[in-house]
């Protein structure tokens, strides 16, 4: 039996991609400065974003989605710092996607809100391919770790725009190698910007504070530069 | 293990192509995956297979292409392929590489098609 061929060529995860632009043109409308958060399991993220969401509320408004396969832990625990916290529970799914974000913002008053992170499953592998509409991207690497995590998992600190190298107060005990660490970030994202912080003791967050500012201040700047 | 979401957005997106075509009896799909897509080949096979089950792609192949990492180097201004995913630089002179040109490929090329 004879075969013919059909041209396609057409992007797998295009639906996806879609949806994710449409949030992203949504986010710079209310001017919404929307972070995503990845890791692997257990690198701070959820201790550092509660530092992140103490410290900006202050002075801007702050929410967080959470992405977990279950329990509603660590809405509870951001629940702390903003009452604007909604988790979603994947269930067996591995990684966040732009639908999940699209349906988790439903009747969320968006334009009231400055900051936006959205704390992906904690992977190193699967949320690499998925676009969330999200302005920034911060990967999280902790000092307990180790320095080569970067050159294990290249997909996703490429993916990345900012390295966050957690855990920073633990960093000598455990013998972390912070140069050896850059080199490895360097060499997987070159000229990517990269911060040492520590959660617990708050070491290194005022220039994550310096750097979030600068990108709303933006983000507030080119609305103004396109609205007549 | 998400190669099982990519795989059933595969088969969402090859039914949709099927109907406004008016239907095709696609025998295998060919399918271009960089290797820096985040996805893994042997896990995608797998789970194709799986996701196909009671779908109009039950019993077709998934045949894949690889596609290696390219990074463009601003310096010797060409496309260069580079010493590995985890060292993204020039082979020739060593520059960092900073621009992406080819590896995060997820994209359906062609369908074969019972004639």
């Amino acid at each position: 039996m004879s075969t013919r061929m059909v041209e396609v060529r057409a992007k797998v995860l295009k639906q996806n991609d879609l949806l994710a632009r449409t949030l992203r043109e949504r986010f710079r409308t209310e001017c919404t400065c929307v972070v995503g958060l990845v890791s692997s399991p257990g690198s701070g993220k959820t201790a550092f974003l509660e530092k992140l969401l103490g410290g900006l509320a202050r002075d801007s408004r702050v929410a967080a989605l959470v992405g977990d396969l279950a329990t509603e832990n660590d809405a509870a625990r951001l629940r702390r710092a903003t009452p604007n916290v909604r988790q979603i529970t994947t269930g067996t799914v591995c990684h966040l996607d732009a639908q999940m974000v699209e349906k988790a913002l439903e009747s969320w008053p968006l334009d009231r809100i400055d900051f936006l992170f959205i704390e992906n499953v904690g992977n190193l592998v699967c949320p690499s391919s998925y676009d969330l509409g999200e302005e920034l991207r911060f990967v999280l690497l902790s000092a307990t770790e180790g320095e080569d995590k970067p050159l294990k998992y290249p997909t996703i600190f490429n993916s990345s725009d900012v390295a966050i190298i957690t855990k920073m107060d633990l960093a000598e005990a455990a013998e972390f190698d912070v140069a050896a660490a850059r080199r490895n970030i360097e060499s997987v994202r070159p000229g990517m910007q990269v911060f040492e912080v520590s959660a617990k003791t708050g070491s290194g967050m005022q220039a994550v504070f310096d750097l979030l500012h600068a990108q709303l201040a933006c983000a507030r700047q080119s609305r103004v530069a396109v609205t007549p | 293990m998400h190669e099982l979401s990519i795989a059933i957005s595969m088969i969402d997106q090859i039914t949709e192509e099927s109907e406004r075509r008016g239907g095709l009896d696609v025998e295998a799909v060919h399918l271009k995956l960089g290797i820096f897509s985040g996805v893994d080949k042997d896990a995608l096979l797998f789970a194709y297979e799986l996701a196909c089950e009671g779908s109009m792609l039950e019993g077709s192949r998934l045949v894949i292409e690889t596609v290696p990492l390219v990074i463009y180097c601003a310096d010797c201004e060409k496309d260069r392929v580079p010493p590995s995913v985890y060292q993204l630089s020039c082979p020739d002179c060593g520059s960092p590489g900073q621009k992406i040109v080819t590896g995060r490929e997820i994209e359906v090329s062609f369908l074969e098609i019972a004639a």
